[in-house]
């Protein structure tokens, strides 16, 4: 049996946990059981079902902490005979899924971005060097646990009836105790957005952001930035892409003041489409994309700000 | 209070990717290597932990003897000593089995890691020790600090930030924003010269995957401009050629 991972945040099943059910539903199987912590409702739980969930393990919320979900979900995924697990590399994912790999006595890999291939053993693709290669590696444990890059896996629907059980363990006291959190309310997060508009140090000064997120607001994306203007203190570490940064892979990444550093590069280059706006003709950046436009952002912008307001939905 | 920093050396970030014998290996010729770039703030953030509460700071790195210059730096900038685990990492789990034997041979505290290598990208050793060692683990961390008995962090999660306490011992992973990372001085280079590096044979040989295959992301076709008088046309191309948007 294949085990999913449904992270939940505010309620709901995000995206990314979808993607894992489609790729489990891929994988030749006899069922797909996906697991959670916390609750959720009827409509959310449907949804799993739609992409070949058969069956959901529920586990009552527990605050987060990487070791004590680790336990409690390890006992619950060894229970439901899972030899293979997929999760998201979600931070979350990131936390539980190496701690997964050991208590289950699992091969593990993360940034995973193709099915497995079974032709020799059981391989997948995984990206390396910050997106400037890929890597096939072959997982030679009997359980395998694989944390898959969001927005690598398309959606396949493969509606099924889904049981509900729930599974009760006992779980020691956290260690880690959050004393708070703050989420950027009604923002796309960066990690999961399909598109992404990002603008650089040639937009001189943060005062000139307006116009990049109102084309972000305009294009349903999110805002991301270069390196200097996060350290410049422009817009938050949090938006910063590249090697040092955070590397993603939407469907569109529009640059905007934005040269085209190696560094940079490694970070957003596997974008699906890339779109390059530069003052400069020569800038690297028109080398990495597929569309480009040279010229001053500030003329640019506002013309497709207006083409979008105008033909966009 | 004692602290462990695990440090991976990395081809340093302006390298052009490439592999050889058959896309099994990567090249490493002509190749700088440096400490990698997380690893570099977790040192910082464990010398400065060091500095205000007392204690040592000890850098730990699984590799060949070629990763010793860099080992050095690390020495420099300010940890007290190394070790470094004569192996060559094959994977995660191999290089967090050996680091997992250092930290239960030698009571530390804290350990240290980055939130990833960038150049296989894990973001695995962190999670894989806390689990080997059964410590609790704050990943992805923007701020670690050592107050009133505690360990109080600040780390990424999706869509934003949180802060979490945890008492010792406890194993942290360096996000970027952690701190500024220092340079080493002359005197820190004199210095490193002559502090204890010790090499310790692999007793471990445990993994659980094996890199068989690389490649370089396809090359783009030739970019297709679009004049910046009809820069609204951008748009009418993503919806109706390329379908991106609705
Ligand atoms: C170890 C290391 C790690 C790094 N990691 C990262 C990383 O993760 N991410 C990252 O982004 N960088 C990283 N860098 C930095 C990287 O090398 C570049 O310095 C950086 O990406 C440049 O940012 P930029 O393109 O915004 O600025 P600049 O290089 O200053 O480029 C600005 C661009 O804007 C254009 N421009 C200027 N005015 C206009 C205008 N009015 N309209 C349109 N275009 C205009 C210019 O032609 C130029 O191409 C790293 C560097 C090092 C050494
Ligand atoms: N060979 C290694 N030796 C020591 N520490 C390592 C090694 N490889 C990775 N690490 C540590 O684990 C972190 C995450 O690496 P990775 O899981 O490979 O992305 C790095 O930032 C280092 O702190």
């Amino acid at each position: 049996m294949i085990g999913i991972y449904a992270e939940i945040s505010d309620g709901k099943f995000k995206k990314s946990v979808l993607e894992a059910a489609s790729y489990a539903n891929q994988m030749n199987s006899n069922g797909v059981v996906a697991f959670c912590v916390g609750s959720t409702n009827d409509d959310e739980i449907q949804k799993l079902s739609k992409y070949g969930v058969n069956k959901i393990v529920t586990i009552g919320s527990i605050s987060f902490d990487s070791q004590n979900y680790t336990q409690i979900l390890s006992k619950a995924i060894q229970k439901e005979n899972i030899q293979t697990l997929i999760l998201a590399n979600t931070y979350e994912g990131k936390s539980i899924g190496p701690r997964l790999s050991i208590a289950l006595n699992a091969s593990l890999a993360t940034n995973v971005i193709s099915l497995p291939d079974m032709n020799q053993g059981f391989s997948v693709k995984r990206s390396v060097f910050s997106g400037k290669g890929f890597a096939y590696v072959k997982l030679i444990k009997d359980t395998k646990v694989i944390a898959i890059t969001p927005n690598s896996i398309d959606l396949i629907e493969r509606p099924t009836s889904i049981s509900i059980e729930n599974f009760d363990g006992a779980v020691s006291e956290n260690k880690t105790n959050i004393t708070s959190t703050h989420k950027a309310e009604g923002k796309i997060p960066l990690t999961e957005a399909e598109i992404v508009v990002s603008a650089g140090r040639g937009l001189k000064g943060p005062e000139n952001w307006g116009m990049v997120e109102e084309l972000a607001n305009l294009l349903g994306a999110a805002t991301a930035c270069s390196k200097p203007v996060s350290d410049m203190g422009w817009r938050p570490h949090s938006e910063h892409v590249g090697q040092t940064g955070i590397t993603i892979k939407p469907n569109l990444y529009i640059a905007i003041g934005i040269s085209g550093a190696i560094q940079h590069l490694a970070g957003v280059s596997s974008s699906k489409v890339i779109v390059a706006i530069n003052k400069d003709p020569e800038a690297p950046f028109f080398k990495a994309a597929d569309i480009g436009i040279v010229g001053d952002a500030f003329e640019i912008l506002p013309q497709i700000i207006a083409a979008a307001k105008l033909n966009l939905n | 209070m004692k602290i462990l920093v695990c440090m991976s050396v990395v081809p340093d970030t302006t390298t052009k990717i490439s592999f050889i014998e058959n896309n099994t290996k990567f090249n490493t010729q002509g190749v700088q290597f440096i400490i990698n770039p997380y690893d570099e703030l977790s040192l910082t953030k464990a010398i400065e932990i060091a500095e205000k509460n007392g204690g040592t700071v000890t850098v730990a790195t699984v590799g060949l003897s070629d990763t010793e210059p860099v080992i050095r730096k690390a020495l420099a900038i300010g940890a007290n000593d190394a070790i470094r685990v004569n192996a060559e990492p094959k994977d995660g789990l191999q290089v967090a089995s050996l680091l997992a034997d250092i930290v239960k041979s030698n009571a530390y505290d804290l350990v240290l890691t980055g939130r990833e290598s960038i150049d296989y990208n894990g973001g695995q050793i962190c999670g894989l020790l806390a689990e080997l060692l059964s410590w609790p683990a704050v990943n992805v961390c923007t701020k670690i600090e050592f107050e009133n008995g505690n360990m109080q962090f600040e780390r990424d999660i999706d869509g934003g930030r949180q802060n979490v306490t945890c008492s010792l011992p406890v194993i942290a992973s360096a996000q970027k924003d952690l701190c500024e990372p220092r340079i080493p001085n002359m005197k820190g280079i004199m210095a490193a010269r002559t502090k204890p590096l010790s090499v310790i044979e692999p007793n471990i040989n445990e993994t659980g995957s094996e890199y068989f295959q690389f490649e370089n992301p396809v090359a783009k076709q030739a970019v297709r401009m679009i004049d910046a008088n009809q820069a609204g046309d951008l748009i009418n191309i993503l919806k109706n050629e390329i379908k991106i948007l609705s």
